[in-house]
């Protein structure tokens, strides 16, 4: 930590006056992140309506927030996203890098590998909000794209108001969400898997392993850095999902799918209970801390793991 | 975190094109029909928005259009003032861009050149930063902003997704700069060089290819950002492209095609942009991912 450490042939490389350099972004950090960061936990332990000022109410919107049984459900909804933000994408993901990287890349061209990796990856580009209108649009109750092809198929029984009805909402909603989370994965791992040295899978093959036997002995664990990276981002981008339930439902109907950014924004500005959407947004805040430490976590005991074997 | 730069590029081109087997065309038709059910969703868009709402009650969903019908786009083009929306998004995402690189340029200096001390909770704390939900600053930030007179100014947004990028391009970069060849440093003070004009003019030119994929990224990243503008920005005249479209959603003067025509024109630009930008795009997406 002593600053003699990194000692340099150039006296003033291992200065402190670097100091200055940080003044702009530190004092903007402060300004913009962390004084609303600690306004709003402040914020979470108060009455406040957004007009006569805040009245500290001590540990009431929590009390409150224990017993508030869609607080619960809009987490129960998250594991729902995460579900389709990150296993379902994940794990079709693997299989369609894999195919792509594998198979067409090898035996097809690198070139219709490369084009079929961009189509994966083009729901991705667009605004979340945007992504969400489009599937929004074809899944519209009256004359609606998929309504129309089930009754032309002769499965109009099961056409329905998808978006609308409670029972189908929170399902629609997944699809949405792996549609557009689909070709992250894919261009990960996609170039995680260059990496590995083929040389290694030739020997693999001469040994006789079939394909299932190397991608899971040497294939997965030479990825599992960028399996981890992206089950993190993943998973805070599950949690925070807002823009989607923004566009297409509205946490409805009947609160089948909030989540919890959307219910403290409600909480903010359409009930006016700035205090409790306080609360909401700092408990998000708590889990999403916990969780990625968590897979960090888990991630250095993977790799320490490794380096013993 | 070394590998932070590590640039994948090139086809996975290798010589054994050999016997293609029966397993290998099926996993080819697999692969393809995934990827037809993906961009399904944009042909049904781009079909129907050049429909007319007859033409689409007769023919459905799946017909193409009878005839090439414009109104549909050309209303909501005018509705929502597009050429205005495109503009706000256009600037705000541009200036955040230039200017979070900037911050994330000096902070990274000081942290992965100048090694100042305590760098890694500061490097948690930028971390920290670009990983909260928005929803946590998003009241405060709306007080301070009505307070100071910038609420529904599109620089409530820009001072916003200044700080909220280059807290992650500081974080990126900060490893980048930590392995800067030390030489050239070096070189660059005994030639007289204060610590000013060595980051201006050496280790910036240096690492413009990195400075380019995170101008490009935050660009992006801006332009698609909703909850802050949609909340910040309430007067028309100051939306961006998502908040303009999103929230004409349902509005009852908007038929079938003109909802999809609204779709069409929103995801157009970020197309577009994917387009120009496709090989920085996939070189960063990549060199992201790789600590």
């Amino acid at each position: 930590m002593s600053t003699a450490r990194n000692g340099s042939l150039v006296p003033f490389l291992s200065g402190r006056s670097y100091w200055w350099y940080l003044l702009p972004g530190a004092a903007l950090l402060t300004l913009i992140i962390l004084v609303p960061l600690g306004w709003n936990i402040f914020l979470s332990f108060t009455d406040y309506r957004g007009i006569v000022a805040p009245r500290f109410t001590g540990l009431d919107n929590w009390i409150a927030l224990a017993g508030d049984e869609r607080f619960w459900l809009s987490f129960r909804n998250s594991v729902a996203m995460i579900l389709a933000m990150v296993i379902a994408p994940t794990a079709l993901g693997l299989v369609i890098a894999a195919a792509l990287f594998d198979v067409v890349g090898r035996k097809f061209g690198g070139r219709l590998a490369s084009f079929l990796r961009a189509t994966y990856y083009l729901p991705q580009i667009l605004p979340s909000v945007i992504a969400a209108i489009v599937i929004g649009w074809i899944l519209r109750p009256e004359n609606g794209a998929l309504n129309t092809i089930l009754e032309a198929v002769g499965l109009g029984q099961l056409a329905g108001n998808w978006l609308g009805s409670p029972d189908t909402a929170l399902g629609s909603m997944m699809v949405v969400l792996v549609w557009i989370q689909i070709g992250y994965p894919v261009v990960i791992f996609m170039a995680a898997l260059q990496r590995v040295d083929p040389e290694l899978y030739e020997a693999a093959e001469i040994d006789g392993a079939g394909w299932f036997r190397r991608f899971a002995a040497i294939t997965m664990p030479m990825i599992r850095p960028e399996m981890f990276v992206v089950a993190l981002t993943c998973t805070i981008a599950a949690l925070k999902v807002f823009g989607p339930v923004y566009a297409l439902t509205g946490g409805g109907p009947n609160f089948a799918t909030i989540v919890p950014s959307y219910y403290s924004y409600s909480q903010f500005f359409q009930s006016q209970q700035v205090g409790y959407g306080a609360a909401i947004a700092t408990a998000l805040t708590v889990v999403i801390m916990i969780v990625s430490v968590v897979f960090v976590w888990a991630q250095n005991r993977a790799e320490k793991k490794e380096t013993e074997r | 975190m070394s590998a932070t730069t590590a640039i994948v590029t090139g086809s996975p081109e290798r010589r054994n094109r050999k016997r293609r087997t029966v397993s290998d065309w099926i996993v080819l038709a697999g692969v393809i029909a995934l990827a037809i059910v993906v961009v399904f969703p944009f042909l049904v868009i781009l079909i129907n928005a050049f429909k007319s709402p007859e033409d689409y009650a007769t023919g459905g969903p799946l017909q193409l259009p009878a005839s090439i019908y414009l109104d549909g786009i050309a209303a909501f083009w005018e509705r929502v003032n597009f050429p205005e929306k495109l503009w706000n998004s256009f600037f705000i995402s541009g200036v955040v861009a230039v200017l979070a690189v900037v911050v994330s340029v000096l902070n990274a200096y000081a942290i992965g050149i100048g090694r100042v001390r305590g760098r890694i909770p500061l490097i948690l704390v930028f971390l920290l930063a670009n990983m909260l939900p928005q929803e946590v600053l998003l009241y405060p930030l709306y007080t301070i902003f009505r307070s100071i007179g910038l609420y529904d100014s599109v620089w409530s947004v820009i001072i916003t997704f200044v700080v909220i990028q280059s807290a992650f391009g500081t974080y990126l970069l900060a490893s980048v700069f930590g392995t800067f060849p030390k030489e050239i440093i070096e070189a660059a003070a005994l030639d007289g060089a204060g610590r000013w004009r060595t980051l201006w003019q050496v280790i910036v030119p240096v690492s413009r290819p990195t400075l380019g994929v995170l101008m490009v990224f935050f660009f992006i990243w801006t332009w698609n950002e909703f909850l802050i503008p949609l909340t910040f920005l309430i007067s028309n005249a100051n939306q961006t492209v998502p908040v303009a479209i999103s929230v004409l959603q349902g509005d009852r003067l908007m038929d079938v095609t003109t909802t999809s025509a609204s779709a069409l024109l929103g995801l157009l630009p970020t197309l577009i942009f994917f387009l120009i930008f496709q090989r920085t795009l996939s070189r960063g997406i990549t060199a992201g991912a790789v600590k």
